[in-house]
């Protein structure tokens, strides 16, 4: 679905001075249907990537694909715009209308899709996200959550094959994360998307399919969750945490009991101190 | 205090109103306040009263929206007819024996002069009330449209407008914030002389341009993530389109508007 090979990117490329990539040599790849998580520190150069999978930026050097199509060549533009949608972190600066059916249809519109199907495609996006009831509502009166799924549904709206989450959920409560993580499950598991998420909330990164990790411009681990999660020390040194579960397998561990380092959700470490404590 | 404002409050519900074709009710919209203007008598004010009851009735729109709406232009009115009725030359009002500085003519003067300021709001009340701002500034692209041949950009200015729209409360918010942190740490908006009160929003306004420019920005690249591209090949969720409700409507405005008229300079 999305592949770089060799990806480079520096922010000052145009001026003369010594050039600092933010981007360094990644190779980094989602096919389709795959659900993937990124992580790193702040400033690693996540968003940045995310912006080269939809051609907002075109790489320094090296190359990035997305189904196939080379983002630098032009007559690719538009089709990789709408096949692969962003969602960003804050809900407010992403919602250009002032009428929630109206936001949704923003994609389709610029698409030039007739009206009967833009119809067709808001409906059924805002039924997706659970907001078909509040279609006619003002977007600055919803919560974060509720916010955050509409712009979700302006995503989908386009139809794209692959969402990329920036951050989705930093800015919410509790109860609004519960509400977009549902929600980004449920596009991943019932409408089959690709689904690439960048997050600081490692209780989400678990339930992705395969866990990236990134620390200054490079990708420095990438496997499945219960791999990745279980070297504690590394993510540590990066100055990442790990799921507080895991974190206490391992704690547990140093201090001489036997417990798997691969757990991941509180019902298996359940089990396992069970097992122990029999 | 802040978000008492209420600017151009689309109440999104259904009603005859709201299916009107935002372009047909611009344009009856003006033609109904040059009505206003012109009824001076008791008949034509009765008709341009009834024609606009008529259409807050055909809104669905509870009235006691509208006389909210009232509420910011209350003392214009007051204070106007306050004056028309003293200032107005004509015979002097006898109260109780006595001659008061009033005269009958201001009183009529007055109550004409309310009456037509309370039409206004109500009438453009209506308008924003039925219309989306997105339908709204649909509207006025259409009609702009024969300039956009002459260069004027009317995609752009439509869209500028209905974003500034979006983010009136979205900033009205964002300064409330401001202003309360910045009184939490002690800054004080309220006393002192003019230049002292004008030096202290220095930094209210510094935080929330900096954090407008990040909106702006953000908002960029959202809108290019969903492929905004201009408005050369645009379509619309809800087209909007000049239907038989609108040719409705358009006779019977014109019907008032034609008696209106003839009733003033005949009678
Ligand atoms: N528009 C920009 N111009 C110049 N430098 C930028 C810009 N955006 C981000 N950077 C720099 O690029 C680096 C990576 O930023 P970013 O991709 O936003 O990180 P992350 O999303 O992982 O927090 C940071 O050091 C940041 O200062
Ligand atoms: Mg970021």
């Amino acid at each position: 679905m999305i592949k770089t090979e060799h990806l480079r990117y520096a922010y000052n490329a145009a001026e003369s001075e010594e050039l600092k990539f933010v981007l360094d040599d990644i190779d980094f790849s989602v096919s389709a249907g795959e659900f993937v998580a990124v992580l790193g520190h702040n400033g690693c150069g996540k968003s940045t990537l995310a912006k080269h999978f939809n051609g907002l930026l075109l790489p320094s050097g090296g190359t990035v694909y997305v189904s196939g199509m080379d983002t630098k060549n032009e007559t690719y533009y538009w089709d990789i715009r709408k096949s692969v949608g962003m969602v960003f972190q804050n809900p407010d600066n992403q919602i250009v209308a002032t009428v929630v059916e109206e936001d949704v249809a923003f994609a389709p519109e610029n698409l030039g899709v007739p009206s009967e199907e833009i119809r067709k495609r808001v409906d059924e996006a805002l039924k997706t996200v659970d907001m078909y009831a509040l279609r006619r509502h003002a977007p600055h009166l919803l919560s974060g959550g509720q916010k955050q799924r509409v712009a979700i549904a302006g995503v989908i709206a386009m139809e794209p094959k692959c969402i990329v989450f920036d951050e989705p959920t930093a800015m919410l409560d509790p109860k609004g994360r519960r509400e977009v993580i549902d929600t980004i499950l449920k596009l991943k598991n019932e409408k089959h998307m690709t689904v690439v998420l960048i997050t600081h909330y490692m209780e989400e990164a678990v339930k992705a399919d395969r866990v990236v990790v990134m620390h200054k411009g490079k990708i420095v681990m990438n496997d499945v969750p219960k791999k990745v999660f279980s070297e504690v020390k590394q993510l540590k040194n990066l100055g990442l945490d790990v799921p507080q579960v895991t974190e206490l397998c391992y704690l547990l561990n140093k201090a001489g009991c036997s417990l798997p380092n691969d757990i991941l959700t509180v019902e298996e470490c359940a089990d396992e101190l069970e097992r122990l404590l029999q | 205090m802040l978000k008492d404002i209420t600017l151009g409050q689309y109440f999104p519900i259904d009603s005859p109103m709201h299916r009107l074709d935002p372009r047909t009710k611009l344009i009856l919209l003006v033609l109904h306040i040059v009505a206003i203007f012109l009824a001076n008598n008791a008949i034509t004010c009765g008709l341009v009263t009834a024609l606009t009851l008529l259409v807050m009735l055909l809104s669905r729109v509870p009235l006691a929206t509208y006389l909210r709406g009232l509420k910011p232009i209350l003392f214009v009115i007051v204070f106007t007819a306050v004056l028309n009725i003293f200032l107005t030359a004509g015979t002097k009002i006898e109260l109780f024996g006595y001659q008061t500085p009033m005269t009958w003519e201001g009183l009529v003067l007055a109550g004409k002069m309310a009456l037509r300021l309370v039409l206004l709001i109500f009438a453009s009340a209506a308008l924003t009330y039925t219309t989306s701002p997105i339908a709204l500034t649909d509207g006025i692209e259409k009609l702009l449209s024969p300039f956009a041949k002459l260069g004027l950009p009317t995609f752009e200015l439509a869209m500028m407008m209905s974003i500034a729209i979006r983010f009136i409360p979205t900033l009205i918010e964002e300064t409330d914030k401001i202003m309360k942190a910045q009184k939490a740490r002690g800054a004080d908006f309220e006393s002192g002389s003019l230049i002292r009160r004008v030096k202290a929003l220095a930094p209210m306004l510094i935080p929330l341009f900096i954090s407008a420019f990040r909106r702006a920005d953000d908002l960029a690249v959202a809108m290019e993530s969903r492929c905004y591209q201009g408005g050369n090949r645009r379509t619309r969720l809800n087209e909007i389109h000049f239907a038989g409700i609108d040719l409705g409507a358009t006779c019977i405005f014109l019907l008032f508007f034609a008696v209106t008229v003839a009733l003033r300079f005949l009678l």
